[in-house]
């Protein structure tokens, strides 16, 4: 409550409570959360893998050629990841916080705001994962995860939607209107989405546009999961492993500050 | 007598501009203590950082004898706070929403069940409890926000403008179930714009305005100290009618279009100035908080 403090000091397994919520209104509408992550792996494998693969054949990454619906399968579960995460703490947290005013409910109760921003963040993740887990049981159909390394991708996604739940309740926290979302999305998810690695391998790009993209989280979550998806993960996992961890301590502490900021007056 | 809030120089500043400027008071356990004031007087202010919401710029505030500043948890823990918007999840049923809500406070489930029934029985909403939050009226979304508030049987119950919004049924209502809860010993501290609701419902209350204590005291000895027993109203009142209040009257507000008198010995003056006024459709009406609260705080719009 006191601003100024460590924000850990006022994290306590109550956050969990936080969680408990959503999960409970998840559970009520499971079916119709169920059906995206579902689905669009479903139409991206047919459109790519199916439509695009005659054209490109083989793709050279890592060394090796692989098919290219190896190479964006694994992309598209890192891309979800990111989508998953992001749209919850952008969108679906801030119609909690502004307009249903949950938020200022939870703090006339035991809860502290430290807790409920990062039971946020962690219920962004818990939606990241579950969209996983669907993903990675329709494209292990395909048999593009090797096993037992595609497993990794699980613990993947919950850093994943953590680093990307984060910058996403940095964005609620600062933002004037719902509308302005755009803008982070436009600027920041959608040039990941294209140049992340996620379509093409950086290596095609020339080097003023290859380095910047280092600098974005999605292109070594891509990495990552494209490694073990493959089961030969390499130096490229560990840098965005490290990266993704390094991203979250900062974006996680800055968005509980610019959250005490926007509520507690 | 026990003291379940004690505020000393409770200071709010915000940007600076100061909102609450040095309050005092104390709630005693088991009444209803009201704090009443125009917009902007620093009512809510006050209240939230009575449940720990707002951090106090300055002054002291212990509640259930504890520190709001270290002992905010234990002290939420046993509040109910209904807050000026019905901040339920709309997405929930009324029993789904209460029990989120108990698990906030590690209410188990079983225990949560049961309270759930009791309440939602005690506040009429029994027949709606498998309902969606959507579907139901303003009256019972506030009564519904009431429950929710004594899902933790709580020690002090929070009201912030509990009746603002509703029908006249739905405010009666209301207002009866918090004088059961009143009688069953529970203190409340509710904040309103009405003046009836205060008058029925607080033992104390405090008219705030500029973020300072005007007057405190029972809504009663309040309006005989500062309105006076009986008030005669004058609308359009003559030129010889003002001359003639005027020299007579001790006590009395010259709206331009109205004048408002306030009596204390009724036969005399009333009677002196009766035939005089018979003709001008003047009122007279017991005084009433309302009238203490618009002498107080003036009648300029606050907007």
């Amino acid at each position: 409550m006191t601003a100024g403090r460590n924000i850990f000091h006022y994290v306590s397994r109550r956050l969990w409570r936080v969680w408990q919520r959503n999960w409970t209104v998840y559970r009520k509408n499971w079916k119709i959360s169920f059906l995206p992550p579902l689905l669009e792996p479903l139409l991206y494998l047919l459109a790519f893998g199916v439509g695009l693969s005659a054209l490109v054949g083989t793709v050279r990454y890592g060394g090796k050629d692989i098919s290219y619906i190896e190479f964006i399968a694994p992309a598209l579960i890192a891309v979800n990841i990111m989508y998953n995460a992001f749209f919850e703490t952008t969108y679906a947290s801030y119609v909690r916080m502004y307009y249903q005013k949950t938020f200022d409910a939870m703090m006339a109760t035991p809860l502290s705001l430290e807790e409920i921003i990062i039971g946020e963040i962690v219920w962004g993740a818990t939606k990241a994962v579950i969209a996983t887990l669907i993903m990675m049981a329709v494209i292990s159909g395909f048999g593009l995860i090797s096993y037992p390394g595609g497993f990794v991708i699980i613990p993947l996604a919950v850093l994943g939607g953590l680093a990307f739940g984060a910058i996403g309740m940095t964005f609620t926290a600062i933002v004037k209107g719902i509308d302005l979302f755009n803008l982070p999305i436009f600027l920041f998810i959608t040039p990941m989405f294209l140049f992340g690695g996620t379509f093409f391998p950086l290596e095609a790009l020339p080097s003023w546009a290859r380095n910047p993209a280092f600098l974005f989280p999605l292109t070594h979550l891509v990495n990552s999961v494209r490694e073990f998806a493959g089961g030969a993960p390499g130096p490229l996992s560990m840098w965005g492993v490290l990266y993704l961890v390094a991203f979250t301590l900062v974006f996680l502490p800055l968005s509980v500050l610019k959250m005490r900021r926007r509520l507690i007056h | 007598m026990e003291s379940v809030i004690e505020a000393a120089n409770l200071q709010k500043t915000f940007d600076g501009i100061k909102a609450v400027d040095g309050v005092s008071f104390r709630v005693l356990r088991g009444e209803c203590f009201g704090i009443l004031g125009p917009n902007g007087a620093g009512k809510t202010s006050t209240i939230r950082m009575i449940y720990g919401f707002s951090p106090m710029t300055g002054g002291s505030l212990d509640v259930f004898g504890l520190d709001i500043r270290t002992d905010w948890r234990t002290i939420r823990s046993k509040i109910g706070v209904c807050q000026q918007d019905n901040n339920l999840d709309p997405e929930l049923t009324v029993l789904e929403n209460l029990f989120v809500f108990a698990r906030y406070f590690d209410v188990r489930r079983k225990d949560a069940l049961g309270r759930a029934r009791r309440y939602l029985a005690f506040m009429a909403l029994d027949h709606r409890r498998e309902s969606q939050v959507l579907e139901l009226s303003g009256g019972m979304l506030r009564r519904l926000m009431i429950v929710r508030a004594l899902i933790n049987e709580p020690d002090l119950l929070i009201l912030d403008e509990p009746t603002t919004g509703l029908d006249p049924q739905s405010r009666h209502q209301v207002w009866e179930r918090l004088e059961e809860l009143r009688s069953r010993g529970l203190s409340i501290l509710l904040t309103t714009h009405y003046m009836d609701e205060a008058s029925r419902l607080c033992d104390r209350l405090i008219i705030m305005d500029h973020g300072r204590i005007l007057v405190e005291g029972n809504p009663a000895d309040l309006i005989r100290e500062h309105a006076g027993k009986e008030i005669i109203e004058i609308p359009n009142p003559r030129h010889e009618i003002r001359e003639l209040v005027r020299e007579k009257m001790p006590d009395y507000e010259d709206l331009g279009h109205r004048l408002v008198i306030y009596l204390d010995e009724r036969e005399k003056s009333f009677q002196e100035i009766r035939s005089y006024l018979r003709a001008e459709g003047c009122i007279m009406r017991m005084a009433t908080l309302e009238d203490v609260f618009l002498r107080l705080t003036g009648r300029d719009l606050r907007e």
